[in-house]
C-alpha cells in the first residue's frame, strides 16, 4: 500500500525501503512536485484541459467529456475561425468522427494540440501526416465495432436480395392481398467479393461462410487465408454476385468502385457499401441503378452525408441507411469509453489504448 | 435431386382423354401460377377453379378418372369428404413443405400417396429468419424508411439499435429450418438453445423441455416449427412473459402457432421489446396496431419465396408426377408420421 501511494504522490523520488521512512516523507509536506515528471490527481488537472468536440456524435460521450474536461463544442460556435483563434491556447485535444476530424488547417490553428481521439475506426478525416509532423497523437476505435459493421453488411445483403424493407413497407400500407407475391433471389451460396480483408472484411467473410457463400477478396496484398484473391477490383467484381466495400478510405481507395467495376458487377450484381461514401463514384452508381445496369445496392454511407441522391428513393432494389454501421447501444458506449480512456491515458502519461500515430 | 424435365420422355400412362394424363387443380397455388405453362404442356390440367359449376358437380362430371391432384395449402383442404368424390385418386402432390391441410391418415387408409417438396424451402426460410433478426435489432427497415422520407438531414442521429452478437437465441423447432438457422446465427456470435418435440442427440445446443423454459433463457425466440394440434397457440402470454420486456419474437413458422391477439397487446404495451413476423393467423389480415410500431418488422409470408426455391420445388413436384405416371418410386413420399 505504501508503494502505491508513493507511486502516485512522489514517483520522481526513490522510495526508502523502510516503510516508516517512506511514510514520514509522505506526510512531511516537504515533497515538491515537478510538473515535468508528476501529474497531480488526474481529476483536478483534467478539468482544465480543453477538448474540442467537432460535431454531435454521442450524448454519453459528450456528457463525460463535459464532466471530465473543459469541453468546447465546435458545432455550436457561430464564428468558428474566431473561436479557434481565441481558444487556441486552451485546446489540447480534438475528438472527431467519420463526419469531422482534424484537417491540416485545424491542426495548424491549435498549437497546443497533443492528441486527436477519433470516435470511429476510420481515419479519413484526420490529416495523419500533419499529426506525425507535429507530434500529435491519434487514436481510433478499432475492434469494438467490427462485429456490428459486419452484422450490418450481412443485414444489408439480406435486405436487398430478399427485399425485406420493401416487404415491410408493403404490409404497413395495408395493401397485402392473398396471391400477391414476388419472387426474390436466394442469398445462400451467392459469391461474395470483399474489398479489403481487414478486421471487418474478415468478420463479414466468417458470417457469409455460414450461408455457404464462396468468398473472394481484393486487398493491397494477399493474405494468409484460403479465400480466393484477385489482384484487381474489376476481376473481383466480375467473379462476384455481391461486392462489399470493407477497406479504409485513403487517396488510393477513393473511387475504388468506379464505372468499370460497376459494369463488371453487372445487372445481377449487388454492391454493399459499409466503408465510406467516397469509395464509390456515386454519380455512376446512381446512374447504373436507375438504368438497370446494376442489380442492386445496400448503402450505409454516402459521399455527402446526410445528403442521399433522391433518384434512389423510388428504387426497390436498394436499401439506404443513415450511417449506422456501429449504431448499437453496446458498441457506441464501448467506442465512447475508448475515446475517454485514450484521452485520460494520454493526459496521465500512460500508454494510449488504441494509438494510430 | 429430382428428374430432368424432358418433354421427350414418354413414360406417361396413356389416358382415355388423350396423350396427357389428367392433373386435378382445385385452386391455383403459387407454384402452379409460376410454372403453369410447364404443367399445361405435360398434363391435361383439370382447372376446377375456372369452372362455373359448383365443385361437387365439377368433380362428378370431370374428375372421376383423375389419378393425381396438385394442391395448394392456403385454402384447399384434402379431407375425407373430398376424397370420397375422387374415386380414382392415387396421388396427392403438395406444392410446399407443410401438409397440415391434408388428412394423411385418410389418404393412407385409401392407399393414396402424398408427396411434399422436401427440404427445398428451408434454406431460404432460414436466411430470411436471419434477415428479419438483424432488421429488428438494427432497425434496418425503419432506418431505410427514415432516409427515404428525407428525415436524415433534419435528425442527424437515427436511434441506435442493439448488438446481434452475444444474444441468446432460442429456436422453437429444430427441424430443417431451425438447424440451418442455428448454424447461421452462431456465426454472428449468438448463443443457440432450442425446444423441439424430442431432444436431438447430435445437436450441440442446449435443449429446454418446454417453450416457456426456452423463452426464459432467451433474448430472441424464433419460431421454426410446423403447425400441428400441439403447436397451435403454443406462443402465449406465459411464454411472452418468460421472454420478457427486452425479448424479441420472430415467427417464420405459421401464424396460428402464436396467440396473435396477445402478441399484439404485448407489443403495444411494451411488454416485449419487438417482433418480426412473416406469418399471421389470418393472412392477409395483419393487425393494424402493428403498422405504427417502430420495433416490428412485417413481412407478407415470403420467407421461402425465391426463384431458386420455387424452381427446386417445381423440379420435385414434376419429378414426383413423372415418377408416378411412369410407375416408378416417388421422390418425396410422406408417411402418416410426418
Amino acid at each position: 500500500m505504501i508503494a502505491t501511494i508513493w507511486r502516485r504522490a512522489a514517483p520522481h523520488l526513490s522510495r526508502p525501503s523502510h516503510p516508516r521512512a517512506a511514510l514520514a516523507i509522505l506526510t512531511s509536506h516537504t515533497l515538491t512536485f515537478s510538473t515535468t515528471t508528476q501529474t497531480p490527481s488526474p481529476a483536478a488537472k483534467m478539468d482544465a484541459i480543453g477538448v474540442l468536440m467537432m460535431c454531435p456524435m454521442n450524448t454519453y460521450l459528450e456528457q463525460e467529456l463535459d464532466r471530465r474536461f473543459k469541453l468546447f463544442r465546435y458545432w455550436t460556435q457561430p464564428k468558428q475561425a474566431e473561436f479557434l483563434s481565441q481558444q487556441a491556447e486552451s485546446i489540447r485535444a480534438v475528438v472527431g468522427n467519420a463526419t469531422a476530424g482534424a484537417s491540416a488547417d485545424l491542426i495548424d490553428a491549435l498549437p497546443r494540440l497533443e492528441i486527436v481521439s477519433c470516435f470511429s475506426v476510420g481515419l479519413d478525416k484526420v490529416d495523419l501526416a500533419r499529426c506525425g509532423e507535429k507530434g500529435v497523437r491519434v487514436t481510433n476505435t478499432p475492434d469494438v465495432l467490427t462485429d456490428d459493421v459486419a452484422d450490418l453488411a450481412i443485414g444489408l445483403m439480406l435486405a436487398v436480395l430478399r427485399r425485406i424493407c420493401v416487404c415491410d413497407k408493403y404490409v404497413r400500407s395495408g395493401a397485402w392481398k392473398l396471391g400477391d407475391f414476388k419472387l426474390t433471389t436466394k442469398f445462400s451460396g451467392k459469391r461474395i467479393g470483399i474489398i479489403g480483408l481487414g478486421r471487418i472484411g474478415l468478420a463479414i467473410a466468417q458470417r457469409a461462410e455460414a450461408f455457404d457463400c464462396p468468398i473472394s477478396y481484393h486487398s493491397r496484398s494477399k493474405k494468409a487465408t484460403n479465400y480466393t484473391y484477385y489482384s484487381s477490383v474489376v476481376e473481383l467484381a466480375s467473379n462476384s454476385d455481391i461486392l462489399v466495400i470493407a477497406c479504409a478510405l485513403t487517396p488510393e481507395t477513393t473511387r475504388i468502385v468506379n464505372r468499370e467495376v460497376i459494369d463488371a458487377l453487372g445487372p445481377k450484381g449487388v454492391l454493399i457499401n459499409i466503408g465510406r461514401g467516397p469509395h464509390v463514384d456515386e454519380a455512376e452508381l446512381v446512374a447504373a441503378l436507375v438504368e438497370g445496369r446494376l442489380g442492386g445496392a445496400g448503402l450505409d454511407v454516402f459521399e455527402k452525408e446526410p445528403e442521399v441522391p433522391e433518384q434512389l428513393f423510388g428504387l426497390e432494389n436498394v436499401v439506404l441507411l443513415p450511417h449506422v454501421g456501429s449504431g448499437t447501444e453496446e458498441t457506441r458506449k464501448a467506442m465512447a469509453d475508448l475515446v475517454l480512456g485514450n484521452l485520460e491515458a494520454h493526459f496521465s502519461s500512460k500508454p494510449l489504448l488504441t494509438p494510430v500515430v | 435431386m429430382g428428374q430432368e424435365i424432358n418433354p421427350q420422355t414418354n413414360g406417361f400412362h396413356h389416358h382415355l382423354n388423350g396423350d396427357r394424363p389428367d392433373l386435378l387443380v382445385l385452386r391455383p397455388g403459387l407454384l402452379f401460377k409460376v410454372f403453369e405453362q410447364e404443367f399445361l404442356a405435360k398434363f391435361n390440367v383439370l382447372k376446377a377453379f375456372e369452372s362455373p359449376l359448383p365443385l361437387d358437380k365439377y368433380l362428378r362430371d370431370h374428375a372421376q378418372s383423375a389419378r393425381a391432384i396438385l394442391c395448394e395449402a392456403i385454402v384447399t383442404r384434402i379431407t375425407a369428404d373430398l376424397l370420397l368424390q375422387l374415386p380414382a385418386l392415387q396421388l396427392v402432390v403438395a406444392d410446399g413443405t407443410g401438409v397440415n391441410h391434408i388428412d394423411l391418415a385418410e389418404c393412407h387408409r385409401r392407399g393414396i400417396s402424398v408427396t411434399n417438396t422436401g427440404d427445398v424451402f428451408s434454406e431460404d426460410t432460414a436466411d430470411y429468419g436471419v434477415g428479419l433478426l438483424i432488421d429488428v435489432l438494427r432497425r434496418i427497415s425503419r432506418a431505410d424508411a427514415f432516409v427515404r422520407r428525407g428525415s436524415w438531414p433534419l435528425t442527424p442521429e437515427f436511434p441506435v439499435g442493439r448488438k446481434v452478437g452475444g444474444k441468446r437465441v432460442g429456436i422453437v423447432g429444430l427441424g430443417n429450418i431451425g438447424t440451418k438457422l442455428a448454424k447461421r446465427v452462431e456465426a454472428f456470435g449468438c448463443k443457440v438453445s432450442y425446444n423441439s418435440r424430442t431432444k436431438k442427440q447430435s445437436a450441440p445446443y442446449d435443449f429446454y423441455p418446454t417453450v416457456v423454459d426456452l423463452a426464459s433463457q432467451s433474448d430472441i425466440l424464433i419460431i421454426c416449427c410446423s403447425l400441428t394440434d400441439k403447436t397451435r397457440h403454443i406462443i402465449n402470454a406465459e411464454v411472452l412473459n418468460a421472454l420478457g420486456k427486452n425479448g424479441i419474437l420472430i415467427n417464420i413458422g405459421r401464424g396460428p402457432i402464436v396467440d396473435e391477439e396477445t402478441l399484439v397487446k404485448y407489443l403495444v404495451d411494451a411488454k416485449i421489446a419487438g417482433a418480426a413476423m412473416d406469418v399471421y393467423e389470418n393472412e392477409p389480415r395483419v393487425p393494424s396496431e402493428l403498422f405504427g410500431l417502430d420495433n416490428v418488422v412485417l413481412s407478407p409470408h415470403r420467407g421461402a419465396f425465391t426463384e431458386e426455391a420455387f424452381f427446386d420445388a417445381f423440379k420435385i413436384v414434376m419429378g414426383n408426377l413423372d415418377a408416378f405416371f411412369a410407375n416408378k418410386s416417388l421422390l418425396t413420399p410422406l408417411t402418416t408420421n410426418e
